[in-house]
């Protein structure tokens, strides 16, 4: 049994004739202590699928039509409200993007984390495991550390409390939102050390989300490519990387700048994703791909096995591997 | 050999909170301070009415009506007030000369009850002898002393407006923090709510609902409906501010992190929305509860409030309406006088505290 597992997931924003399909058949599991990456461009629907796990997206205006998420054995889309407050931090625990804008501003961090002990082990509500979280996510000083206001610390020193704050509750998986996007490089590189240290020593499985393709090598056993709303391509992390299957992934991975060879122009994707609700009936990524054919236009593909492991969703999945 | 004098630096490992630091900025704001002090002294005497007052607020002494007021005056080593006597035409008094008796400090004199429980009779000066009156501000049309009932008068209007303003705003606050919070119908249902209230004219709606309640209510009685008369008019454009902040507030990433920590609807409004408005809510309620004392004064002065003979400033300046008592007995104005100075006192210390919540400002 997966610790997660999503079953064409369907959501759409708005209802009716108005309804924009944001996310459509969506599948994909984690297993315990497994690292799973989510990687695409911008509004392809990642921080959606994300925020879906401990159904955080506001209804209204967005409505689940179909599927299901098993998250621990319970379907999430079928918990009353009462119990989705005991999964988000008790089973599923948020890191988001910008730390500054995380934190409450007026109370003192450590005040902060206490709060997240109370809600999920309030009998641990105490400095003392304030302390010990700040020292677990490697805050020196932390005695002192816990009367700061969260305006007081630097931007990865206020990524370093929301992870401490999200362990607090001991959740068993980690959804970090582009944890490291509004962090600097260096100070980039330290959370991600931390986060995958935190992983070993606490066996939580981590839900990464990024656009950044040099951490999903870092950090992912597995990774789900994104496109306009549906995962195109499922692989374990090397596998990806080493040979993308999927037009999208190959166009994608050719567009990371290269320290090495003597490119000149760094290669892009031509055209733009198309706009949600604006969607070609076939293959989504048809109007862009290098070697779509007639057919593509027409027929959705389903995302299939090709390789054990592997899940492309192409019409010409078969060929693409030769 | 010389050793560097060590430089002085700020204790770097314990930072300036925000409050810290709105107690700085407001510090150097003078007359902001000045209010600040005012309304401290104003809140002590009105705390300690019955020790400071020197009668009590019914002591009434009808042979002294409209008599003028006693100031005592150094004569050797002793504060001593002189005597008056009324002449032969009605409500005029002079001096008599060379008689006088000496003030004392802490004399036996009425009974009252220090704090609303201590049974005391000591008061802080007084003659002694009731032929000797020391009649700071005067005396009224019954003789009793002006002085002594403005105190007693500022328990009732000073602790009027913090009540009223602190029911209100509570009120204010959660329902505007649950509306902005929830939106939707809920928000729909409760602004349109705000708004019937708000389009009431408020004095009408004051007289009206007073009207309701029964006649020969106690003073205590009159007070609590007074009090919340005027916080159920006042919750509405609270509750209104208070909603778009938190519409805004909502929107804050701070927010989805609590709802992903699984905190309830409850909680985020409480412990994580409202508290961020808390620098505009003290400024607002600091710049209301002048609305709060007016509109007490409103009511006494109308004669549908505090009923004698308790005191508020409102019903005893109901006593200075007549022109002729005006000419003649300016004293009677005593309470507009001390309503002035707090109301004035209120809003220098609301703007002081507008600009020291002001980040942006020096």
């Amino acid at each position: 049994m997966n610790l997660l597992e999503i079953k064409n997931l369907k959501m759409d924003f708005g209802k009716n004739a108005d309804a924009l399909r944001a996310i459509d058949d969506v599948s994909f599991a984690i297993g315990t202590g497994e690292t799973v990456c989510l990687v695409g461009e911008s509004g392809c629907g990642k921080s959606v699928t994300a925020l879906s796990i401990a159904r955080l997206v506001p209804t209204p205006p967005a409505n689940y039509v179909g599927g299901e998420i098993w998250l621990n054995g319970r379907d999430v889309l079928k918990m009353s409200a009462r119990e989705l407050q005991q999964i988000r931090g008790g089973v599923v625990s948020y890191v988001f993007q910008d730390p500054g804008a995380s934190l409450n501003p007026v109370f003192r961090v450590g005040n902060q984390i206490k709060e997240s002990l109370k809600l999920h082990r309030p009998e641990k509500a105490n400095d003392a495991e304030v302390i010990r979280l700040l020292k677990l996510v490697g805050i020196p000083a932390p005695e002192s550390r816990i009367r700061n206001y969260p305006f007081e610390m630097s931007g990865g020193m206020q990524q370093r409390v929301m992870i401490a704050m999200a362990l607090a509750s001991e959740p068993k998986l980690l959804v970090a939102d582009e944890p490291t996007t509004a962090l600097d490089v260096t100070i980039q590189a330290q959370i991600l050390d931390l986060l995958s240290e935190l992983k070993q020593r606490l066996g939580m499985a981590i839900l990464l989300i990024t656009h950044n393709l040099g951490i999903v090598g870092d950090m992912a056993d597995r990774v789900a490519v994104m496109y306009a709303g549906q995962i195109v391509e499922l692989a374990p992390a090397k596998e990806l990387l080493r040979r993308p299957l999927h037009p999208y992934a190959k166009a994608l991975m050719n567009s990371v700048p290269k320290l090495h060879g003597d490119a000149d122009r760094l290669s892009a994707i031509p055209g733009n994703v198309p706009r949600i609700g604006n969607f070609p009936k076939g293959c989504r990524f048809y109007p862009r791909c290098p070697s779509a054919r007639p057919e593509c236009a027409d027929t959705m593909p389903e995302l299939v096995e090709v390789e054990p492991n592997r899940w492309v969703r192409c019409l010409y999945a078969k060929e693409l591997t030769k | 050999m010389e050793t560097a004098t060590p430089i002085p630096v700020a204790d770097a490992k314990i930072p300036l909170s925000p409050w810290q630091l709105f107690w700085q900025r407001l510090k150097r704001r003078r007359i902001a301070m000045a209010g600040g002090i005012i309304l401290i002294v104003l809140y002590t005497v009105a705390l300690l009415a019955g020790f400071i007052a020197p009668y009590h607020y019914e002591h009434l002494d009808t042979k002294y009506s409209f008599h003028p007021p006693v100031w005592p005056r150094l004569q050797g080593l002793h504060l001593v007030v002189p005597r008056y006597v009324e002449s032969t035409n009605v409500f005029s008094y002079h001096l008599v000369p060379n008689d006088t008796k000496p003030v004392h400090f802490f004399v036996h004199g009425d009974k009252y009850k220090l704090l609303g429980f201590i049974p005391a009779s000591i008061h802080l000066f007084g003659s002694g002898d009731s032929d000797y009156p020391v009649y700071l501000f005067g005396a009224d049309q019954f003789g009793r002393d002006v002085f002594s009932r403005l105190l007693y008068g500022s328990q009732i209007s000073l602790s009027i407006g913090v009540i009223g303003i602190l029911l209100s705003f509570v009120f204010g606050m959660i329902i505007g923090g649950i509306s902005g919070y929830f939106s939707g119908v809920t928000d729909t249902v409760i602004m349109r709510f705000c708004e019937l209230i708000m389009s009431v004219p408020a004095l009408y709606l004051i007289i009206s609902l007073r009207g309701t309640f029964p006649p020969g209510m106690s003073s205590a009685q009159v007070y609590a409906m007074i009090v919340i008369i005027l916080s159920f008019i006042g919750w509405a454009g609270m509750a209104r501010v208070i909603r778009g902040m938190t519409l805004s507030l909502r929107e804050q990433q701070f927010v989805l992190a609590a709802r992903a920590a699984g905190a309830t609807p409850i909680r985020i409004i409480t412990r994580h929305i409202l508290p961020n408005t808390f620098s505009y809510v003290i400024v607002a309620a600091t710049l209301s509860v002048p609305y709060y004392i007016l509109g007490e004064v409103v009511l006494s002065f109308l004669g549908v409030g505090i009923q004698e003979p308790s005191a508020s400033w409102g019903n005893m300046l109901t006593a200075a309406q007549n022109t002729e008592y005006l000419r003649n007995f300016p004293w009677l104005l005593a309470p507009g006088a001390a309503i002035f100075v707090t109301v004035l006192a209120f809003n220098f210390l609301g703007d002081g505290l507008r600009d020291a919540a002001d980040t942006k400002s020096l």
